[in-house]
């Protein structure tokens, strides 16, 4: 009886790590088919049918293209832009949010909490805000892609819980010594808060990289284009020909790679970044699936 | 008038808090309370030129000119298969994820097995449907392998009847990993007394999953579901986007990327309002009675 069981248990073992592995190789894959299509040779891999094992031939000429493309270095430029400039806004107003509405002196820190609230659960709908930004004349400037996204709900209240975690006292005896809640926000809460503020450039950060819509429909002018918006003219919309400077055969050849190239280099930032973090951000996840 | 005196009194006596707080207030006044007020549009017949003020009232005509529509079954329609595909076999999949993780005894692969499944979370929209589109166009690796196999070339993006199974399952690959963590964090809640007891009376592994670790999650299970089914109704449209085109909108068109097409590329703002306002109210409703269900079957809510 007592074999039978462990037997089944250990066939269980097996297939559960065969399924797991199966998992790992599904979703790792189509990445590394990118990375094996952006260094194959432009040619061959044209001819080539099916699953790639490995880099058909070998050549870097899609790189040497992608930083060569006017389009995608702009492009890299401007993400840089929003990402750092957005995060700095992002960190200085939810801290301030965060932190002044954690305390309990506040007296109106409910009905403040419930305004702001107010807005996850409903939204004056994509036109008027598009009217708003444009009122604002923020059309066809890089600050429409940071101002508009200047406080995520969901990280605020992320903030605030964190904040709420830190010990009274600390900020008490702070304050004995004439301490002002800048003081107190800057020298004592944020030092203590280094896991929350991970999290925070994290998720703002991963989400200025990422975002294209709000660059698609705020930004006419194309040298305002941040790297996902080009991405996407290339991905999407087939037009990776268009500045490449080749012949035409040429041209149509190295498109092919380009576009695995250009997906690698958009791509490698965030992967190199997040899982130093993820002992943080798991912990973050979870106050937000159970307050989102 | 007691509200603005308390008011007052808590700013004088909080100076520098409602310092901090004025940027972060104006920024909710300016990009959600005015957009708010500006969905006054959908009652009017918009021009730029007279502004959201100036402009002639119509009352309910846009709402009744959507109801009315060719296009109003299409999107709820659409809107509410989406969401139920999602919830029939999205929901699931990081449930079970999570549970098979907890069986792994190897802690090193089980971590490597989370840092690798929340991956996908972080790779941007545009690569994942570029990725996609590439996959599963006719000369795409997907066909390659099917054609091996002897069968037929699909393109999948340009067939109506296929768009919500790549949507939905594409879907599941973005989140399974992420959603995972919810429920592992709920599993170490379990208390291990439970499975000493339940080895005494002789459950091997798969009876412990069924009769401690599968109840021990249903609270978090039942109050994920009644919040995503809350959100049945608030497809997100970027994805949406990226990947229909005229082809296959009978199938694909939802509520929001209605809402898009609409307003951003046919310019009817207030048609356009009023489809998102319709919308937004119908999101709201939905999400404050899924909220007060939650709260019922366990303290877990917003408020």
């Amino acid at each position: 009886m007592l074999n039978k069981a462990s037997f089944a248990e250990r066939g269980f073992d097996y297939f559960n790590t065969v399924l797991m592995v199966l998992l790992m190789v599904l979703t790792v894959y189509p990445l590394i088919y990118v990375v094996f299509a952006s260094v194959s040779d432009a040619g061959s891999l044209m001819g080539h049918k099916g699953i790639l094992w490995r880099p058909i031939g070998f050549s870097l000429d899609a790189y040497t293209n992608v930083f060569r493309n006017p389009m995608i270095l702009k492009g890299y430029g401007n993400t840089l832009f929003v990402v750092l400039i957005g995060l700095m806004l992002n960190i200085m107003l939810t801290s301030f949010g965060a932190y002044a509405l954690s305390r309990k002196s506040l007296q109106y820190r409910k009905p403040l909490m419930l305004f702001i609230i107010f807005t996850m659960f409903f939204s004056g709908g994509l036109i008027p805000l598009y009217l708003t930004v444009k009122g604002a004349g923020l059309i066809d400037s890089l600050w429409a892609l940071i101002i508009p996204q200047a406080i995520n709900t969901f990280n605020l209240i992320l903030m605030k819980t964190a904040f709420e975690a830190i010990p009274d006292a600390l900020e008490e005896s702070a304050k004995i010594d004439g301490a002002n809640d800048f003081v107190i926000l800057f020298k004592i809460v944020l030092p203590l808060s280094m896991p929350v503020i991970a999290v925070m450039l994290l998720y703002y950060g991963v989400s200025h990289w990422n975002s294209w819509f709000q660059a698609m429909i705020f930004l006419q002018e194309r040298s305002l284009y941040p790297l996902q918006l080009v991405l996407r003219e290339i991905l999407l919309q087939g037009e990776a020909t268009a500045n490449s400077g080749a012949s035409d055969g040429d041209a149509a050849m190295l498109a092919a790679t380009l576009k695995y190239a250009t997906i690698i280099v958009a791509t490698v930032p965030i992967l190199c970044v997040y899982p130093f973090l993820q002992k943080y951000f798991v912990k973050g996840a979870l106050i937000g699936a159970i307050k989102g | 008038m007691r509200f603005r005196m308390g008011l007052l009194l808590d700013i004088r006596k909080n100076k520098l808090l409602y310092v901090m707080l004025l940027p972060v207030l104006l920024y909710y006044v300016v990009f959600h309370y005015v957009p708010m007020y500006g969905a006054v549009i959908a009652f009017k017949d918009f021009t730029p030129r007279l502004g959201i003020w100036g402009s002639d009232w119509v009352g309910f005509e846009h709402f009744r000119e959507f109801f009315t529509g060719p296009y109003f079954w299409r999107t709820i329609k659409n809107t509410v298969l989406i969401s139920f595909y999602q919830l029939l076999f999205g929901f699931p999949a990081p449930i079970i994820l999570a549970l098979l993780l907890n069986e792994l005894k190897h802690a090193v692969f089980k971590r490597t097995m989370q840092t690798v499944t929340y991956m996908p979370h972080f790779i941007s929209l545009i690569v994942i449907c570029g990725i996609l589109k590439d996959f599963t166009s006719s000369e795409g690796v997907i066909n390659d392998v099917i054609a091996f196999f002897g069968g037929e070339r699909l393109t999948f993006l340009l067939e109506p009847s296929l768009f919500r199974t790549v949507y939905v399952s594409s879907g599941i690959w973005q989140n399974i990993g992420w959603g995972t963590i919810i429920f592992l964090a709920a599993l170490t809640g379990i208390d291990q007394e439970q499975y000493e007891a339940a080895t005494i009376d002789g459950a091997g592994r798969w009876k412990q999953m069924m009769h401690v670790t599968l109840p021990g999650l249903m609270p978090t299970i039942i109050i994920l579901l009644i919040l995503e089914i809350g959100r049945m109704m608030n497809v997100g449209f970027e994805k949406i986007i990226l990947l229909y085109n005229p082809g296959t909108y009978e199938t694909a068109d939802v509520i929001s990327s209605y809402v898009y097409r609409v307003g951003l590329q046919d310019f009817n703002y207030s048609f356009s309002s009023a489809v998102g306002l319709f919308n937004s109210v119908i999101n709201f409703a939905l999400l404050i009675s899924s909220n007060w269900l939650s709260r019922k079957f366990n303290d877990t809510s917003l408020w």
